[in-house]
């Protein structure tokens, strides 16, 4: 399983004027892992649904920003 | 040919008059990883790209092309009414002076738009590369933009648009696989 | 414009996008038979919706893939930026 975010944790000097962020994350989506997508993916349920989503499958869909959001300004 | 239909891929909604937004929102109007390029560029590769993925270019090309209607749309109700003053206060007095509250496609540092910012190499791989890298470079530029915004109505329109460059991204991918596929290839040497 | 305009119009965003996202699936998928079926059944019920939207709110289309009522009604406003 793959996750939509990936975390690092960039060098820190004490010499570094802004107050650090310890943790930075970018942004994998999930057409990153698909290379081909497979025929008959699950679609979501209604045209609407999918329209709000701007995908007609979940399976693509990303959310941003990330929901799982981690303590990235501490 | 292209026929006019009049209404938007998606609903555009604006929570203020927030001329700083539309400031920002002009990357995606006139900037190099922006809507126009976008449309121009696959519009453009067309021509020569091996028949098998024409089909694709045309319809992302003219998919892109609703999409600049969308941020154009943004770009005028955030700056519809504004005052001369608000428009100073949100650092486009240099964009007033010349062009009033009228759109151009300028990036958000206001350097106007220009064909450099696309590629037509001829070779499909390398066409299509530059095809995949424009449409992260224009998921980053909204998700940028996202982080600067904190109109909830704009936004829901900006996700819709980040997501678009995903799938994009994706169907870009497949065309390259197609292309190197060689299943259904005539061998003539 | 009344709140009707505002639904039917999203009802047919909301096919129409459908319909796009078909379409891209199926330039690169042109085998995909139930894909082509979704296609067509969209592609059927937006030529509806469209129909019901432009009988109460004036064309969709110009160059003649909409009729016209009289007076030439596709000048009429408000334009998809204005709503």
């Amino acid at each position: 399983m793959y996750t939509q975010y990936k975390y690092w944790r960039p060098y820190i000097s004490p010499n570094d004027p802004c107050p650090p962020i310890e943790i930075k994350s970018y942004s994998t989506p999930p057409h990153l892992y698909i290379g081909f997508q497979p025929s008959g993916l699950p679609q979501f349920q209604t045209a609407k649904e999918a329209l709000k989503k701007g995908t007609l499958w979940p399976q693509l869909y990303s959310p941003y920003p990330n929901p799982q959001k981690r303590n990235e300004r501490s | 040919m292209w026929y006019y239909e009049k209404k938007l891929q998606y609903p555009v909604k604006v929570s203020t008059c927030n001329p700083t937004l539309a400031k920002y929102l002009t990357e995606q109007y006139g900037g190099a990883d922006g809507e126009l390029a976008a449309a121009l560029r696959y519009m453009n590769q067309r021509y020569t790209i091996p028949d098998k993925v024409v089909g694709l270019l045309t319809d992302i090309a003219t998919e892109e092309l609703s999409h600049l209607e969308m941020i154009a749309t943004m770009i005028y109700k955030l700056t519809k009414d504004a005052t001369p003053e608000q428009i100073k206060e949100a650092g486009l007095a240099d964009h007033y002076v010349s062009h009033d509250n009228a759109l151009f496609y300028l990036n958000a540092a206001g350097v106007p738009f220009t064909a450099s910012y696309i590629q037509a190499k001829g070779d499909p791989i390398a066409d299509l590369y530059e095809d995949i890298a424009a449409e992260e470079k224009a998921r980053a530029t909204y998700q940028w933009i996202i982080d600067q915004s904190d109109d909830t109505d704009l936004n829901d329109s900006l996700k819709f648009l980040r997501e678009r460059e995903i799938v994009h991204s994706l169907r870009f991918r497949e065309a390259v696989e197609i292309l190197k596929d060689d299943r259904n290839t005539k061998k003539v040497f | 414009m009344p709140p009707e305009f505002y639904t039917l119009l999203e009802e047919i965003q909301a096919n129409d996008f459908v319909i796009v996202e078909l379409n891209l699936f199926l330039d690169t998928h042109p085998d995909d038979f139930e894909a082509i079926k979704q296609f067509n059944a969209h592609a059927q019920k937006s030529m509806k919706l469209k129909v019901e939207f432009e009988k109460k709110f004036g064309p969709l289309m110009n160059f003649g893939y909409s009729y016209s009522n009289y007076p030439f009604n596709w000048v009429d406003t408000p334009w998809p930026w204005q709503v």
